[in-house]
């Protein structure tokens, strides 16, 4: 690994503490894996769901999959969000996926987007990776599958 | 041609607006990407003083508002280029093929990213982007298949390369030489624009500084060696691809088109030497006035600023010529088929504005890479406006347009604004330390979203004349077995080939890096001797170091 993660943490207001179930808030890694530079997607996503409310952690560009497992993991998120515009997402994914199975962080959900074709996004649900997002897209349909598929009850 | 107003059509313009205040309008706002609110209507006093000669001048004349050539699309067309590259050396000079016997007369080369970032096919951090997004270049021998029966004394390349330019560039020298080609007689493009990279693009491998020196090296070289290569297509596409409005896209671009002029003339370089060899990219998007009245701007800012505040002198130096791409951030998966009357209407902003070459995207660009059906409608899309529309029959036919000169001098006024905002700052190469540009554009990107999801933008087939399920259209896939087959091969090059030799060059490259001396020379031998891109890229980045970027959102 060429380098350490760097990373920009998000918040709309002060964080609040983990108190009570209800008060949480989703945490999300917005992650730009590969030699993909392709970050206006990442970029918009990650303002939309932090003005949603949802803590969001940018890792920034180049990312390689081990990186992007370590940062979630450290961060204790509830989601994994990859944007992948290079034609990668066969192997990135999956790998991603692995890797969290690995050291023990299978919860967590692994959603994202980009230039993904419906067969492949098709392929990578079945393999278990959540719901993926295509080019128009509004933020809107995200947030909404975010906020009800991600379950901050079972992690208190 | 504009009619300076007198007073008599000053009061019939106020009594007009008086009886259009009382009509209803079909919306609330009227908003131009840059955020202009245009008038209903522009009239002659809109465009009060307005001297003909000194705004518009003739046809390749300064300040070339006009055009860059004296007789522009009557003497010859612009050239038709579209962009290619998919996985293999082979099979992209099969696609080359395909393009020029159907009378496409340029060529323009998209590598994949591994390429782009200067890694090797086997390196770890290649995996799974072999010959995804463009054709994968290891060694001069991958090179060598690109171009086979290609004839480089005729044909101009273009190459969308950066950080390793000054590497694929001497890989192009000399497969011409395999050729018998003099790198004399060479003509073509490498982007070789590094600043667009930090700001929009980011493919960028070493940090600011010496990724200069590698440019205004590359520029000293081709004055000498290459003088019909463009040594920099200074880009505006990719920061509008990120989400700059044209405003943005304009003025960032000027602004770095400067800094590179000032690093040459720094470097001790006469402003008239290496300035003729400066081309620009920009983009064509939606709108259509404000495109054409982007594209006449940036002729008019860049003349005025190479004789004024650079005192260049030649009239090659003064004049901007530019490559177009339609916008593929306009391009909708939903109903793609829409996207080819939203390309043809893109390449016919750039047409009216003047462009010297131009890619036409496919409509299947925001799924895949594009077939070769796509490609094709997309190229004889510029076939119908060349041929049948007779656009291309009158030189710069909209200008003297109320409007369109009207928001030309708009475009030249807002610039001033920016550049006064990034001498602030400290220049180009300061305020990218700070996040300035990446900060308008994510804020740019952003406003547009939320306008498309408000419905306050629309997009036919996105947020208004929906239907159900998509269209399927037809994709091309990228054989996953290639990127084994592309390491394999690197492989056994790497065995066979003269090593010694190759860590001789390799050793040359980082005394050169680490002195003054023109890096252009030792990489040329270099990739001679058969090193690979990952090697040179690395030798450098022994010397360099790498860049790291400031993460903003």
């Amino acid at each position: 690994m060429e380098r350490k993660i760097s990373k920009l943490v998000l918040r709309k207001d002060t964080p609040q503490k983990n108190c009570g179930v209800f008060n949480r808030k989703i945490k999300v890694l917005v992650a730009k894996p590969g030699l993909d530079g392709h970050d206006r997607g990442a970029k918009v996503v990650a303002r939309a769901l932090r003005d949603a409310g949802m803590e969001i952690i940018y890792t920034g560009l180049h990312q390689t999959p081990e990186m992007i497992a370590e940062a979630a993991i450290q961060e204790d998120v509830d989601v994994v969000a990859l944007s992948i515009l290079s034609g990668a997402h066969m192997t990135i994914f999956p790998k991603v996926q692995a890797l969290l199975k690995e050291k023990g962080a299978g919860h967590i959900l692994i959603s994202g987007g980009g230039i993904i074709p419906k067969e492949d996004m098709e392929e990578l649900e079945k393999k278990g990776i959540g719901k993926l997002f295509g080019p128009g897209t509004s933020t809107e349909e995200i947030i909404t599958y975010l906020k009800s598929n991600v379950n901050l009850q079972e992690r208190v | 041609m504009v009619i300076i107003s007198g007073s008599a059509e000053k009061t019939s313009k106020k009594t007009w607006q008086e009886k259009y205040k009382k009509a209803r309008e079909r919306k609330e706002k009227f908003e131009t990407s840059s955020g202009l609110n245009p008038e209903p209507l522009y009239t002659p006093e809109d465009n009060t003083g307005f001297n003909h000669d000194e705004k518009l001048g003739f046809p390749g004349e300064f300040p070339y508002t006009r055009g860059v050539r004296t007789n522009m699309y009557r003497g010859r067309l612009w050239t038709m280029r579209q962009f290619s590259g998919l996985a293999t050396a082979g099979e992209t000079n099969k696609r080359y093929h395909f393009l020029l016997e159907r009378g496409q007369t340029g060529i323009s080369v998209a590598f994949d990213l591994p390429t782009l970032m200067g890694y090797d096919s086997d390196d770890s951090h290649s995996l799974g982007e072999v010959g995804k997004c463009g054709v994968a270049i290891d060694t001069l021998k991958d090179m060598e298949t690109l171009f086979d029966r290609i004839p480089l004394e005729k044909i101009s390349t273009s190459m969308t390369i950066n950080g390793p330019a000054s590497i694929l560039f001497a890989m192009y020298i000399a497969v011409g030489e395999k050729h018998g080609v003099s790198s004399r007689k060479l003509q073509g493009t490498i982007q070789n624009d590094i600043l667009k990279e930090y700001i929009a693009q980011k493919s960028w491998i070493f940090p600011v500084e010496p990724s200069m020196r590698i440019i205004t090296d590359i520029m000293e070289f081709c004055s000498k060696e290459v003088p019909k290569w463009n040594t920099i297509s200074i880009s505006g596409y990719h920061i509008r691809e990120a989400g700059s409005t044209a405003l943005q896209e304009l003025a960032f671009t000027l602004a770095d088109g400067m800094a590179y002029v000032e690093a040459g003339m720094k470097a001790g370089m006469d402003v008239d030497v290496f300035a003729p060899r400066l081309s620009f990219f920009f983009d064509s998007h939606n709108n259509f006035f404000e495109e054409i009245a982007k594209f006449r701007a940036a002729r008019r800012i860049w003349a005025k600023k190479m004789k004024n505040a650079y005192g260049a002198k030649k009239p090659e130096s003064l004049l901007m010529r530019f490559h177009t791409q339609t916008a593929g951030c306009t391009l909708t998966a939903q109903q793609p088929e829409n996207n080819i009357v939203r390309v043809a209407f893109q390449a016919l902003s750039a047409v009216l504005g003047g462009t010297q070459s131009l890619h036409t995207n496919s409509m299947d660009e925001t799924l895949a890479l594009p077939t070769e059906k796509a490609v094709q409608i997309a190229l004889r899309t510029q076939q119908v406006i060349a041929s049948e529309t007779g656009v291309s029959d009158t030189i710069d036919p909209l200008g003297g347009s109320y409007y369109i000169e009207y928001l030309t001098g708009w475009f030249e006024e807002e610039c001033e604004k920016y550049f006064k905002q990034i001498e602030k700052q400290g220049g180009v190469i300061e305020a990218i330390k700070k996040g300035f540009f990446q900060r308008e554009i994510a804020k740019s990107a952003y406003s547009h979203q939320k306008a498309v999801e408000k419905k306050e933008q629309i997009i036919v087939g996105l947020n208004d004349y929906t239907e159900g399920d998509s269209l399927e259209i037809p994709l091309l896939r990228i054989d996953p077995e290639f990127e084994a087959q592309q390491v394999k091969e690197l492989k056994s090059l790497k065995e066979s080939r003269d090593n010694m030799k190759v860590k001789e060059t390799l050793e040359n490259i980082k005394n050169a890096a680490s002195s003054k001396e023109n890096l252009m020379p030792v990489i040329l031998e270099a990739v001679k001797a058969y090193a690979s891109l990952g090697e040179i890229a690395r030798a450098l980045k022994d010397v360099f170091g790498v860049y790291r970027e400031p993460i903003i959102f």
